[in-house]
């Protein structure tokens, strides 16, 4: 999932002072399943974002209103007429949502109340941790599932670097190691002679090096 | 690789001399006078002095030109060059532009992660990894191609070396990625800093064994030690370093003021047990910012004189 955080609250007092009306929307997807941008969410911030502004003496107008997903249009459209009725929108979707909001709405202020951090997993409660970078080009199967450019530090691609000790990452003992990690699962898994292998530079033309980045589906143009 | 074209590091390890390397960090601001200072006390001492690219990631005068300006004052400079700083366009770029002003050692590095240094707000590149490095530079020299397959017009031949460190984890990984490093094109390894001499030799034996000693030049690294502090930091908060107990008992057990008297003798004595390990072609003294002391130790331990260079 895109995992996400939601703003301080004092960032978002900031960034929404101007308006008069403000639509914060939820997303009930990815930052939903996080903790950063679901109905509970929402409600949440909307109750601390009014007692905030009181005790400042403002008064803003806000309603709430949460979507099943900010990224696509079928579900922003059930947003349309709450976007219409208010002077801006505070987005608690990822990235991608608020600009897909933006980009439907074009005379609405629509802005972020979530930081969007990485693609990653819930490793167990409250620790979620990320996994991949979306480089476009997935090498997985070299590294018996483990990710060394999304989960090493240096993204090294020919194993671990002088500073992994006792399975930890150098520049954090809070990190794994990476290449602990895959050489522990190819030794698990009889493949440890894969990474014997040199693996040639990395072609990042299918990654965000190469500019952004577009999918056409053929089959699903209508 | 024609003879004019060799450098006196690839001579002496050549030859079967043990060689004797050194360290110079460039300093942080643009005087060259700190270059010449250290470069003055090494001369005559050792065979090549490594330049550091921006060590610990605390950004200093760049390795190319401080390497230049040992040149100039009649050292042999070994470049260091991390992949942390560049992409691979102005890698290779830097090592032609290096060989053109007569750098003509390279040591591949990763680099120390960022976050470590002065800057830690900066983005790192690490578009390739020091073995591709090293592969990127035995192309230009033994096919004179850069990394697209570019035939080029007097391509750089450098003498290649990289790092290895037989005390960090995973044990059982470390001579497998030696493997890589000497498959991609390494002349000559230069070693994390040496204290614990049994873990090295059962290191050095597993590389042995795997007949890689015969590819490559093993350097072993010394780093004479001031103080019990210094010893006791090293041991618990440098990561990939291996300090016994014993060196920090040692080092602990002589009065303060004779501390880095005795961190030298160490020094020395750790050369002397190096040099009686098969397949050990010559050490690496990175006397951090005590260059004055390499002379000493290099005398100490009857390595003087330094073959003259041709």
């Amino acid at each position: 999932m895109i995992v996400g955080e939601q703003k301080p609250l004092a960032e978002i007092k900031k960034t929404v002072a101007p308006y008069k009306k403000l639509l914060i929307l939820g997303c009930g997807t990815c930052v939903k399943t996080c903790f950063a941008g679901g109905e509970d969410e929402v409600a949440t911030l909307t109750s601390a974002l009014r007692l905030t502004l009181k005790k400042d003496g403002k008064e803003i107008e806000i309603e709430e209103l949460t979507i099943e997903r900010q990224c696509e249009d079928e579900f922003i459209q059930e947003a349309a007429e709450a976007i219409a009725r208010n002077d801006a929108v505070l987005s608690l979707a990822c990235g991608a949502g608020v600009q897909d909001i933006a980009r439907r709405f074009d005379k609405v202020p629509v802005l972020p109340g979530v930081n969007t951090t990485f693609i990653g997993v819930l490793e167990k409660q409250g620790l979620f941790t990320e996994e991949c970078v979306g480089c476009g080009d997935c090498e997985l199967a070299t590294f018996g599932g483990i990710c060394p450019i999304a989960r090493c530090s240096k993204r090294l691609l020919n194993g671990p670097c002088g500073g992994s000790k006792d399975g930890k990452c150098e520049i954090d003992p809070d990190i794994d190691c990476a290449w602990q990690l895959i050489i522990d699962r190819l030794k698990t898994l009889g493949q440890l002679d894969n990474l014997r292998n040199y693996i040639p530079p990395k072609d990042w033309r299918s990654s965000n090096a190469g500019g952004p980045r577009k999918l056409v589906r053929e089959d699903h143009i209508i | 690789m024609n003879k004019k074209s060799l450098s006196q590091l690839q001579i002496v390890l050549s030859k079967g001399d043990f060689a004797v390397t050194a360290e110079c960090g460039p300093p942080r601001g643009s005087d060259p006078g700190v270059i010449s200072k250290k470069a003055e006390l090494l001369k005559g001492y050792v065979d090549a002095v490594n330049v550091t690219d921006n060590q610990t990631a605390i950004v200093r005068m760049s390795s190319i030109t401080a390497c230049t300006h040992l040149l100039q004052m009649g050292l042999e400079p070994v470049m260091q060059m991390v992949t942390r700083d560049r992409n691979r366009i102005a890698l290779q770029s830097d090592i032609m532009g290096a060989y053109s002003l007569g750098i003509k050692n390279i040591l591949c590095l990763s680099g120390d992660h960022q976050s470590f240094g002065s800057q830690p707000d900066a983005m790192n590149v690490f578009d390739i990894d020091s073995i591709q490095l090293i592969h990127a530079v035995r192309a230009m020299r033994e096919e004179g191609k850069d990394m697209s397959g570019f035939d080029l017009k007097e391509p750089p031949r450098m003498f290649i070396g990289a790092a290895a460190n037989p005390f960090a984890d995973p044990f059982e990984y470390r001579v497998i990625r030696l493997a890589k490093k000497i498959d991609a094109g390494v002349d000559f390894i230069q070693t994390q800093c040496v204290y614990n001499l049994d873990r090295f030799k059962e290191w050095i034996k597993m590389a042995r064994e795997e007949g890689l000693t015969e590819k490559a030049h093993i350097l072993a690294g010394v780093t004479p030690l001031k103080s019990a502090g210094m010893a006791k930091y090293m041991a618990e908060k440098v990561a990939g370093m291996d300090v016994p107990e014993s060196v920090i008992k040692r080092m602990a057990s002589v009065p303060k003021e004779k501390c880095p008297e005795e961190g030298i003798k160490l020094c020395v004595e750790t050369i002397a047990e190096l040099r009686e390990i098969k397949d050990v072609h010559g050490v690496h003294i990175m006397a951090i910012e005590w260059e004055e002391k390499v002379g000493e130790v290099v005398k100490a331990a009857g390595l003087l004189p330094r073959p003259e260079p041709t």
